[in-house]
């Protein structure tokens, strides 16, 4: 590629990068300089007083056990989350790219949750498991099994794990079915005629060709899991019962908004900018890399 | 090592019908050719032996066993594909071996048996590299060593050479022809090619529009084609055909384009007057004082032969090959040898044999 354009003054090629520098700097520099620079000082609760603190946000956090507890909460959430919404997203996708007659309309319809926004999503789930009007919810108590996700923390987390991979599993559903619709028909023939079944196919040839795929989702995934989860989370238990559900998104926004500690949470925030820059230079580094068959 | 028996092989695409009835035997350790245009379907034919479609009726045999309700997995069968179709996640010697893992060979024994196959197909070198380090040529030979490395009862071949360029096609051409006599395996080989046809098989089966239009060693078809189709198809250039009519009680053809010729090998059954199609090869036509005027449109030199294209005095279109280099324009005056005529019928294009006697 070696297709460079000449601009005859050196005025031009800055005026056009502006409006995208200044959005980047407006949206993204300024306030996350900002969180970065909280991160370090103290405010009382009624925002008169400002003190620099160095590093005693962070080491707060992490002294503190209700916040190892969010970590934990935010492992098992995301990876509850990956996991469900990538093995549904597949299995559907398996069966479509089977499906001959009909397959664009069960394609669409398989997409339609994605275009759902986060707090409708929840209603429909409330409406699902609610105990006392939810459809699953009270036939689950009318066969003598107490369920209450507004009292049960494990059930909560069920209960967010599944919305949440719910909304994702369209996303998902997407790329494992452009992914299985690039493997050469041919390959899967030469393994049928070499004697592997339908499972075996599945396992030895299809699941393999599908790993850029599929580990490119599980990074998006995480990411999604860990920040785009918090209308969801938000609508169905606002992290209770008893922080039984509180993510680290979660958590930085209740600390900051909430209970006006501005200080831990900009910290936080700091956290979870740290980890999404990880798992991009992951996603990077790998994927890039990656073979592409 | 095996036979095979199609009967009565049918298909159908929804209302499209596109085998109407294939009855063939296959000898134990025969290469059969099946050979034809696209879309004459010589791939689904190819493709329901090997069990990735099924037949919409009739029967497929291998070894006398039936196994047209079987999946491919079960008929013990290999096939090349056109475009190989090798695993691209794996490497060359885990491609060969992945058939034998599956039925659950010891490690060693695949490992052996990898080593010893790629030897044959010369790419011992080649066992740790992936597909997508490899050139057409040693792709293909890995597709190949895929599949005789299983020792399959048969082998299936779909157009494997047509992704080659000319020069490798050749070679590749005369290797599994030499590979297959040695392994002595029962092979169906598609090809739209006739010169692959031709040299490839024990016998070719011409398809046509879902019919075995012939089935017959190569030299019986190029002599004897069974009908006009068959011979247009098979010879290049093309087999000329002009038109004509029965006379002097079925001795001899009158031409329209003039001559009468009377048949070197017999009369014909038919009223005179009957229409009849004449085929005459390029090759077999001489030049001759007292010929035909035939007007020159086109000359291709092709440095040992010349191939001339042009029309007779009643318009019919007639091409003549000769050998060395031949006039560029003008006319050439032209006879059609009795002994290289072949006779079909107009209507229906059959091939019209002497009456017995």
């Amino acid at each position: 590629m070696d297709r460079k354009v000449v601009f005859n003054q050196k005025l031009l090629p800055y005026l056009l990068l502006l409006p995208q520098m200044a959005i980047t700097l407006v949206f993204f520099f300024w306030p996350a300089g900002q969180a970065v620079w909280f991160a370090f000082l103290r405010q009382d609760a009624f925002g008169i007083r400002t003190t620099f603190v160095g590093f005693e946000n962070f080491t707060d956090l992490f002294a503190d056990p209700l916040y190892l507890d969010t970590i934990r909460n935010t492992a098992v959430f995301s990876t509850g989350v990956t996991i469900l919404a990538l093995a549904v997203a597949l299995l559907l996708a398996v069966l479509a790219d089977r499906q001959i007659r009909g397959a664009t309309g069960y394609r669409t319809l398989l997409i339609w949750p994605y275009a759902i926004a986060p707090a409708i999503a929840a209603v429909l789930w409330i409406f699902l498991f609610h105990p006392s009007i939810g459809l699953i919810g009270r036939a689950l108590n009318d066969a003598g099994l107490p369920f209450d996700y507004k009292l049960n923390g494990n059930q909560a987390m069920l209960v967010v794990i599944l919305a949440s991979a719910w909304k994702q599993v369209s996303y998902n559903f997407i790329f494992f079915l452009a992914g299985l619709q690039s493997i050469p028909k041919a390959v899967l023939e030469a393994a049928a005629i070499d004697g592997a079944r339908a499972t075996r196919r599945f396992w030895t040839i299809i699941f393999p060709l599908l790993s850029p795929t599929t580990f490119f989702l599980l990074v998006v995934n995480l990411v999604y899991a860990f920040f785009d989860t918090f209308g969801v989370i938000d609508a169905l238990t606002k992290g209770g019962p008893a922080k039984a559900t509180e993510t680290l998104i979660y958590r930085a926004y209740v600390d900051g908004r909430v209970n006006l500690d501005l200080g831990s949470s900009s910290a936080q925030s700091v956290v979870l900018m740290i980890v999404v820059i990880l798992l991009t230079a992951i996603q990077f580094r790998y994927v890039e890399r990656r073979v592409h068959y | 090592m095996a036979t095979l028996d199609l009967m009565d092989v049918r298909k159908s695409f929804g209302p499209t019908q596109v085998l109407h009835g294939v009855d063939l035997h296959v000898a134990d350790g025969e290469m059969i050719v099946i050979v034809g245009a696209s879309g004459c379907g010589k791939s689904t034919l190819l493709r329901i032996v090997a069990g990735l479609e099924t037949a919409t009726s009739g029967h497929v045999r291998i070894e006398g066993r039936e196994v047209t309700g079987l999946e491919p997995a079960d008929r013990d069968i290999a096939m090349v594909f056109q475009n190989y179709a090798l695993y691209p996640h794996m490497t060359v010697a885990q491609n060969m071996g992945y058939g034998l893992k599956i039925r659950g060979l010891p490690r060693d024994e695949i490992a052996r048996r990898v080593a010893a196959t790629a030897e044959l197909i010369g790419i011992g070198p080649l066992l740790d590299r992936r597909p997508r380090q490899l050139s057409g040529g040693q792709r293909q030979r890995v597709a190949m060593g895929r599949a005789i490395i299983r020792e399959p009862k048969l082998f299936l071949f779909d157009e494997p050479l047509s992704n080659l360029d000319a020069k490798l096609r050749v070679q590749m051409r005369a290797e599994i022809r030499r590979l297959q006599k040695r392994l002595g395996v029962t092979s169906l080989f598609v090809t739209h090619d006739q010169v692959e046809a031709m040299t490839l098989g024990d016998r070719l089966v011409v398809m046509h529009q879902g019919h075995a239009a012939q089935v017959a060693t190569p030299m019986e078809i190029f002599e004897r084609p069974a009908d006009t189709y068959v011979a247009g198809f098979i010879g290049s250039p093309s087999m000329n055909f002009l038109a004509g009519r029965l006379a002097e009680a079925g001795q001899a053809v009158a031409l329209e384009a003039g001559p009468v010729i009377r048949f070197a090998d017999g009369p014909r059954p038919g009223p005179d007057g009957m229409p009849l199609t004449i085929g005459v090869r390029p090759e077999h036509i001489r030049l001759d004082a007292a010929g035909l005027a035939l007007a020159l449109e086109l000359a291709e030199p092709l440095g040992s032969e010349t191939v001339l294209h042009g029309r007779l005095p009643n318009g019919e279109a007639l091409v003549v090959k000769l050998t060395g280099p031949g006039p560029r324009d003008g006319t050439l005056p032209v006879a059609l040898p009795a002994e290289a005529l072949h006779v079909f019928a107009a209507d229906g294009g059959r091939r019209l044999d002497p009456a017995c006697d």
